[in-house]
């Protein structure tokens, strides 16, 4: 009997605790974890430093927990879309990292693969290169960009097997796989659970090693915004 | 207004070439897709798609979308990719052109793109990456700003980008090529004279002899 990992999003959530680091994946709303978010905003947690492409969208995603207070940091490569992140960023209720995109989830890559940091071209000489140590290679000049963890990862993907295999879904994949990898205690929001052997050993993009539990999705984004299918 | 950014869009589409891998920007640069054969170039988006094609309306999927966050569709041979391997593609080298607009690009062929001084800065997407990492820049944007302000200046006000050069701008009055030190003038846009180009740039550029011999002045 292998062991089954599937708990309800509260149980998961659990584990989540105030002023710990939270890697959230997605593109915007696009393969965010949108039913795990909606719990955490009924969990008494604050001071979280989250990592994320985008803070969600103003009022959704994690744009809700922006609004409760919740968030301490956010470091991320777009926060642009969510207007509430401007706001609270000038009245000093959040602080911010910017980290071009391909810097920020190679950091995450590099996390998950045991790497302390490493060196990229992108960046150089502009304003995100101030206070980065440089390095010349090969006659060009590289910046050092030190490798992001994370205490929880919650991450969205679209079938689990009840091992915790996971498969992605077109362009919901983006940030998903590398942070399943780079956190201590990972949950993975599906769509379907299916059975151990039910997935084929060459599609899954997320070996079960890395996944610490599974939850069932009780949100998802469709034309129209995000859908209650729970 | 319109028209001028797909005549642009239209020139931009004439410089790739035939199977080559292209990213395109947000704005004018995603409407060079419209004046491509899909079957020709491939299309990489930074959120993790290589095979980018255009979308019915009734096809659409909310979970496929570019990196403007507007739905796409796949095309025939198309890929899905994390977040990492896509900027390894770009950063390695293995993304053929990249089409981008921007918001200046001065004397030295540096491109500003991403922030605005004195408003937040907290945004910058994959705009450092590609203008790093793609083995050729195509710059598509009008050529002067909203206020009718030059674009092409002789040194960026708004913080660069990348230290790179961008290889070719396609503006609606002008298309200008890198040659080593400098922009070369090589093309007028549309019914555009010299003149219409040298009072709307502040940028150091060369006037290619074929244009100075049309007489086009």
């Amino acid at each position: 009997m292998h062991l089954d990992i599937q708990l309800s999003i509260d149980e998961a959530l659990k584990h989540v605790k105030s002023d710990q680091t939270l890697m959230v994946g997605g593109f915007g709303l696009v393969g965010s974890p949108l039913s795990i978010i909606e719990h955490l905003t009924k969990h008494d947690v604050s001071g979280l430093t989250v990592i994320s492409n985008n803070v969600g969208e103003a009022g959704e995603g994690l744009g809700i927990l922006l609004r409760q207070g919740k968030l301490k940091k956010a470091i991320g490569s777009y926060f642009t879309s969510n207007r509430d992140v401007a706001k609270y960023y000038n009245e000093g209720k959040l602080e911010l990292e910017l980290l071009p995109q391909g810097t920020l989830s190679e950091a995450i890559r590099a996390g998950g693969a045991g790497i302390g940091g490493f060196y990229t071209k992108t960046a150089v000489g502009t304003n995100l290169a101030k206070g980065k140590e440089t390095k010349e290679i090969n006659g060009e000049t590289y910046l050092l960009q030190e490798a992001l963890k994370a205490d929880v990862a919650i991450i969205k993907a679209w079938k689990a097997d009840r091992l915790g295999n996971l498969v992605y879904y077109k362009t919901a994949r983006n940030f998903n796989p590398n942070m399943a990898t780079a956190a201590a205690y990972v949950i993975a929001e599906v769509d379907e659970i299916v059975d151990v052997g039910e997935l084929s050993p060459d599609e899954i993009a997320t070996p079960h090693l890395y996944v610490d539990a599974i939850v069932k999705s009780e949100l998802t984004l469709t034309k129209d915004g995000v859908k209650n299918i729970g | 207004m319109g028209n001028s950014r797909e005549l642009i869009a239209k020139r931009a589409a004439d410089e790739l070439e035939p199977h080559s891998f292209v990213n395109l920007g947000i704005g004018i640069p995603t409407l060079v897709a419209n004046y491509i054969d899909d079957k020709l170039y491939t299309l990489h988006t930074e959120n993790g798609l290589l095979g980018v094609t255009s979308v019915e309306e009734d096809a659409i999927d909310p979970l496929i979308v570019n990196a403007g966050k507007l739905p796409v569709g796949e095309a025939l041979g198309a890929s899905y990719f994390s977040s990492a391997d896509s900027f390894a593609m770009i950063r390695g080298g293995h993304i053929d052109v990249a089409i981008l607009g921007a918001l200046q690009i001065d004397s030295k062929g540096r491109i500003a793109n991403w922030a605005i001084p004195g408003k937040d800065i907290i945004g910058v997407g994959g705009a450092m990456d590609l203008l790093e990492g793609a083995k050729k820049i195509i710059i598509t944007t009008n050529h002067v700003a909203n206020d009718g302000r030059p674009k092409l200046v002789d040194e960026c006000t708004f913080p660069i980008t990348s230290e790179r050069v961008a290889e070719t701008i396609i503006t609606d009055l002008a298309v200008f090529k890198w040659q080593g030190e400098h922009y070369e003038l090589v093309e007028l846009m549309g019914d555009s004279t010299i003149e219409d180009v040298q009072a709307n740039t502040t940028a150091f550029y060369t006037i290619c002899n074929e244009l100075l011999q049309e007489g086009k002045v």
